[in-house]
């Protein structure tokens, strides 16, 4: 008997257990998928906990109900992955052994990592919504807030989801003002890179956005630590933004057990082939998702293609086949802009989001880089998809792995 | 577009970042350093030396980053690269400056 062994069952292990169950012949292959909690979350569901849109019930679900007949779920804690002798060693002593391995083990918040903010204030006011802990005990103080100078901040790259930060200071804008305290609010962005827009056409086409809802910009910021005590966040260089409120988006790290078992980078980010989605560790190791060093962005989207082109590759694999490196970095994602509206990019590793319309040229019905209602039912409606079409690894019509250049506006070289 | 810098065209983005790396040559880079008021030393080329490598590996560059490897204390990469270091050691490096996807 052969054994494929996945590790971690968020949004990337488990699309590989749907999409390898039917591929793999139950005779010879053998599926066990590991995870180390019970809850399967929708993470993209953490940004609407905090200002009420969203309720708790309908960011989490069992994670073992997505698992398909036919992948045996463990439910534990990883100690260690042993490339060397091809095992897995669980906390509790068992040892997995594997003929191929899958890891999607993710990325997780690492506030600990900047002085001052895993500090006594820590969920008294300065917050994340990276986590459900954090989302919803963001929803509690910003339901009795009464205003003052909310930061929204981002400490380094890369991070999960990079548009998530504008989205909630879009949505923040927006809470407030249906609230009537708009006024008595001050919202800040603060960032290490060289603005809150760093594309060119993007830029462009939103920039807008800051000055119709009074969002101001601080850039370049590289923070150092956290004064908890004067409410301030402090630089690098010396530069000091105050606060009254702070929601922040901790350095965002590969899970420990990667660096327990010597395989990351010093994020703990696994070397990954950005085409074929092979480890550069072992051949026989692969890795999907947010867990990998890829310079892809790290949203769920990009593990739904990833996951279409790596089953393929695993195949190719087991067949003695040489690997396509057919993954070209594609991400599709919708921005929320507040009140109903929301953007939608698509993008991959050399085309920067541009104009256009998705996935239909001309029709749409979505439009790339515009604000849209059309495009905030889109994202609304993707809790549904999520939950129904893309974990459990079915395709989503018209919408292909690599990215296609259809119905972009595209300059001609 | 287009640039002059030590007397080599160069292509450039409308920020003078290099769009071609390959393009790239000490000459650029204390062509460009002048520019900002850096005269480099030996610090700056270790710095210069470890901005490429990641960007060959196709890194994300972070300040917690350049900490942990050890290639020099924060202290002194913002006095070597005074007012935005990464922002102006890509640039003299001849990489692009740090992005997001938009």
């Amino acid at each position: 008997m052969k054994n494929l062994l996945i590790l971690g069952a968020g949004t990337s292990g488990t699309m590989m257990a749907n999409h390898m169950v039917s591929k793999l012949p139950k005779e010879v292959w053998k599926i066990t998928i590991v995870d180390q909690f019970k809850t399967h979350y929708y993470q993209p569901g953490f940004l609407f906990l905090p200002f009420d849109i969203y309720g708790t019930k309908q960011v989490k679900k069992k994670g073992k109900k997505f698992i398909p007949k036919g992948v045996k779920y463990i439910q534990e804690r990883i100690d260690l992955i042993d490339a060397e002798s091809n095992t897995v060693h669980l906390e509790k002593g068992e040892i997995l052994p594997y003929d191929i391995l899958i890891i999607a083990t993710g990325t997780k918040i690492a506030p600990e990592e900047v002085q001052g903010m895993k500090g006594p204030k820590w969920h008294d006011n300065i917050f994340d919504f990276y986590t459900f802990e954090g989302a919803k005990a963001l929803r509690n103080k910003l339901r009795k807030w009464d205003g003052g100078k909310l930061v929204i901040h981002i400490s380094e790259m890369p991070i999960k989801c990079p548009v998530a930060p504008l989205e909630f200071a879009f949505l923040a804008d927006a809470y407030f003002k249906n609230k009537g305290i708009r006024e008595k609010v001050d919202i800040t962005f603060v960032t290490p890179l060289d603005g809150a827009f760093t594309k060119p056409k993007a830029t462009k086409a939103l920039h807008y956005l800051l000055e119709e809802k009074g969002i101001s910009e601080v850039s370049n910021f590289n923070i150092e630590q956290v004064d908890y005590k004067h409410n301030k966040i402090i630089d690098y260089g010396g530069a000091v933004v105050a606060y009254d409120l702070l929601v922040t988006i901790p350095p965002n790290l590969g899970d420990s057990v990667i660096e327990r078992s010597g395989l990351g980078d010093d994020s703990n980010f696994i070397p990954t082939n950005k085409a074929t989605l092979q480890t550069l560790a072992q051949d026989n190791i692969f890795a999907i998702g947010d867990a990998t060093n890829i310079p892809a962005s790290k949203a769920g989207s990009v593990a739904h293609f990833e996951a279409e082109i790596l089953t393929g590759n695993i195949t190719r694999f087991i067949n003695g086949q040489p690997l396509k490196e057919e993954f070209d970095g594609h991400a599709n994602c919708f921005i929320e802009t507040g009140n109903g509206k929301a953007l939608l990019i698509d993008f991959n590793y050399t085309q920067e989001p541009v104009e256009g319309t998705f996935p239909f040229p001309g029709i749409g019905p979505l439009r790339l880089l515009k604000e849209s209602r059309m495009n905030h039912m889109g994202k609304m409606a993707f809790k549904w998809i999520y939950w129904n079409m893309l974990i459990k690894g079915i395709h989503i019509p018209f919408v292909s792995a690599t990215m296609s250049k259809k119905g972009k506006h595209l300059e001609k070289v | 577009m287009e640039n002059t810098i030590a007397n080599n065209t160069v292509a450039v983005n409308e920020d003078g970042y290099l769009t071609d790396f390959s393009q790239w040559t000490k000459g650029i880079a204390e062509s460009i350093a002048q520019q900002e008021g850096i005269n480099l030393t030996d610090r700056h080329w270790k710095v210069i030396d470890y901005l490429q490598e990641k960007h060959n590996k196709e890194e994300a560059l972070s300040i917690r980053g350049i900490k942990k490897s050890g290639v020099i204390g924060i202290k002194e990469f913002y006095e070597l690269f005074p007012g935005g270091p990464l922002k102006k050691a890509t640039k003299i490096a001849g990489i692009p400056k740090p992005k997001s996807c938009i």
